[in-house]
């Protein structure tokens, strides 16, 4: 190998930490280097493998207690919590009647993000399971959004983006707490893409973004539709596709 | 908030900032404790180191001002492995500075895919590259830190961030595509 930019810049795109200026730049390089066409596939070959192996390795539940116990004072009862003071939880309270009343806060839509995001990655690594991905496969629109008819109490957006890099390959049902939703599945490169849709009566949330275990998501709100998109192609890809959806 | 200025030493965070440091930095115990995991490669010693840097960082909470508490809790984690490897294992230390790319990669997407494919060997591979190359890995593939929360763990300036990973990657591909990946840190 010995384009330089295989060395660099790549990474960079792999990332998702171009701007979109260089990463453009990158990709119409891409389309005349072979060298660096191949690196990337074997950047992404690695990183799959990464993540399929599963290898963070959380803290044992034990040293979680160990080190509360060890903190001086810090814990004093069983459950963990302590309330200091009577500011604090007149505090609690107030936050708590804020986001009630007040439609969702920011921060709270983002703690409830991430709490959703461990579930999205669980969907989106089940559907990459052979056999799982599509339940109705069909690289058109007009075949996958009637498969969803009767089978969901709503209507979720169906479109092939194929033209723009991302084939639609087919539709499947999931399950998120307890609902049903629609997970539309497309392609990136040899990427998947799970694209989760179900319905909300909450107000319209512009697209936010996350990553977790080299996983990335975008998800947002529009027109009753809550979605997040999820996989571990670039957020860069992720964002273009959330725009297109958006269109 | 208030502020708390009365000199170090354990105890002295009073109640609300006890509060926030459970609040804040606590629940990235699992990152501190992956982190520990891979850098000292063995579950045993992260319990140890992990646990000693959330009772450092409690200590120093006075001198967090807000921002990203996981990065701020990461670096303390990832200094204080540093200074357990020095002082337990000072002969891994001076190898691991062996940084050097003997030979490119050979990108056969093939044979990397097969040799990839393989929790333990990703595993054995990940821990015979040079804890510099490690930590990047760890915080980028595992942790899913930006270059910027990278550059701030291990403070190496963000416009390196890249070819670190670069490098990193490059010398896990071809640890991965050898016959015999224990032998990787040696010369090729």
């Amino acid at each position: 190998m010995s384009c330089e930019h295989s060395h660099t810049v790549l990474h960079g795109y792999l990332d998702g930490e171009l701007d979109a200026a260089r990463a453009s730049e990158f990709e119409r390089h891409l389309e005349s280097c072979p060298e660096c066409l191949a690196a990337l596939e074997a950047q992404e070959t690695l990183r799959s493998a990464l993540q399929r192996a599963q290898l963070y390795e959380a803290a044992p539940v034990a040293l979680r207690r160990k080190i509360r116990a060890s903190l001086p004072a810090a814990v004093p009862d069983a459950f963990g919590l302590r309330w200091a003071s009577m500011r604090w939880i007149a505090l609690a309270v107030t936050a708590f009647l804020v986001a009630f009343v007040g439609w969702r806060m920011a921060s709270n839509f983002n703690e409830k993000k991430q709490y959703q995001a461990a579930e999205m990655i669980d969907a989106h690594l089940r559907s990459l399971q052979s056999g799982h991905l599509t339940d109705v496969t069909s690289t058109d629109q007009h075949t996958v959004k009637p498969w969803f008819d009767g089978k969901l109490d709503f209507s979720p957006p169906v479109r092939d983006f194929a033209n723009d890099g991302f084939p639609l390959q087919g539709g499947r049902l999931d399950v998120l707490h307890g609902r049903t939703i629609a997970a539309l599945v497309y392609g990136r490169r040899k990427h998947v893409v799970n694209v989760f849709v179900w319905p909300t009566s909450e107000r319209d949330v512009a697209p936010g973004s996350g990553s977790q275990l080299g996983y990335q998501w975008v998800d947002w709100r529009k027109g009753g539709m809550e979605f997040c998109a999820i996989s571990d192609t670039s957020t860069t890809d992720l964002d273009q596709l959330q725009r297109l959806i958006s269109q | 908030m208030s502020s708390s200025d009365q000199g170090e030493g354990l105890g002295v965070l009073d109640s609300e900032e006890r509060e926030r440091f459970e609040q804040l930095v606590l629940p990235h115990l699992d990152a501190a404790f992956n982190l520990a995991r891979w850098l000292l490669r063995g579950r045993a010693d992260a319990e140890d180191v992990a646990q000693e840097s959330m009772l450092r960082a409690y200590r120093f909470f006075n001198g967090f001002h807000g921002g990203d508490a996981r990065a701020w809790l990461l670096q303390i984690v990832r200094n204080t492995c540093y200074t357990w490897l020095e002082k337990n294992r000072p002969m891994e230390m001076k190898t691991q500075f062996d940084e050097e790319l003997h030979s490119q990669p050979a990108s056969n997407p093939e044979s990397l895919a097969i040799a990839s494919d393989n929790r333990e060997r990703l595993t054995r591979a990940l821990e015979t590259l040079p804890a510099r190359f490690r930590e990047v890995l760890v915080l980028r593939e595992l942790e899913g830190c930006s270059y910027k929360e990278i550059a701030a763990i291990t403070a190496i300036p963000i416009g390196t961030v890249m070819s670190a990973l670069s490098r990193a990657r490059q010398r896990l591909q071809q640890t991965l595509t050898q016959d015999a990946p224990q032998e990787a840190s040696r010369e090729l």
